[in-house]
């Protein structure tokens, strides 16, 4: 099971369409991903809340087709 | 979630200060994450339950529930949820993670 970069960012920027996104496949196999994401939405928010809107933008995949995905958040 | 994974999960996180839910074991970790989380903690000589969700499929299942968070590891101080593998990295690069054992009275590396 894998998941490819477009299809990330295509979901993340669905439920956060300010985000800037930056993607890497850290092991070239579609499946570990490195994320770093800016967006407004984040001000204001703990950590956790901010890494769970992203796995929630993710619509249930991470764990499952997406095996690993690193997330790194900022606020803009 | 079943009953007896609610209550294991509550006992472990109300009987250990700082628990790691982890793939393998502190000793023999078995996934690059929950070999990180695990060493910064041995780094802070922190002393915490590692446990092991590989061995438990209603816990691996179970504790994503609880804690309203997709991936292992998970870490939990003091019975509160605090990361898992990125959160818990930064809070070490930044120093957070020690303020927050510091806080909580935890015996830790203090230099």
């Amino acid at each position: 099971m894998s998941m490819d970069i477009k299809e990330i960012e295509i979901l993340i920027k669905e439920a956060l369409p300010d985000a800037i996104i930056e993607i890497q496949d850290l092991a070239g196999d579609s499946n570990h991903y490195s994320a770093t994401i800016t967006s407004s939405k984040f001000s204001g928010k703990s950590k956790i809340e901010q890494h769970k809107m992203v796995y929630n933008s993710l619509k249930g995949k991470m764990g499952n087709e997406l095996h690993a995905l690193a997330i790194k958040t900022k606020e803009q | 979630m079943d009953q007896p994974t609610k209550d294991l999960i509550n006992n472990e996180i109300t009987n250990n200060e700082v628990c790691l839910f982890m793939k393998g074991t502190p000793d023999a970790p078995q996934c690059g994450f929950s070999m990180a989380v695990s060493n910064m903690l041995k780094i802070l000589e922190v002393n915490y339950k590692g446990i092991n969700v590989l061995e438990n499929q209603s816990l691996r299942e179970g504790i994503k529930e609880f804690s309203d968070w997709p991936t292992i590891p998970q870490v939990y101080i003091k019975g509160e949820f605090v990361g898992g593998c990125d959160i818990v990295k930064e809070m070490y690069e930044n120093g957070e993670l020690k303020k927050i054992l510091e806080e909580k009275n935890i015996i830790h590396k203090k230099s």
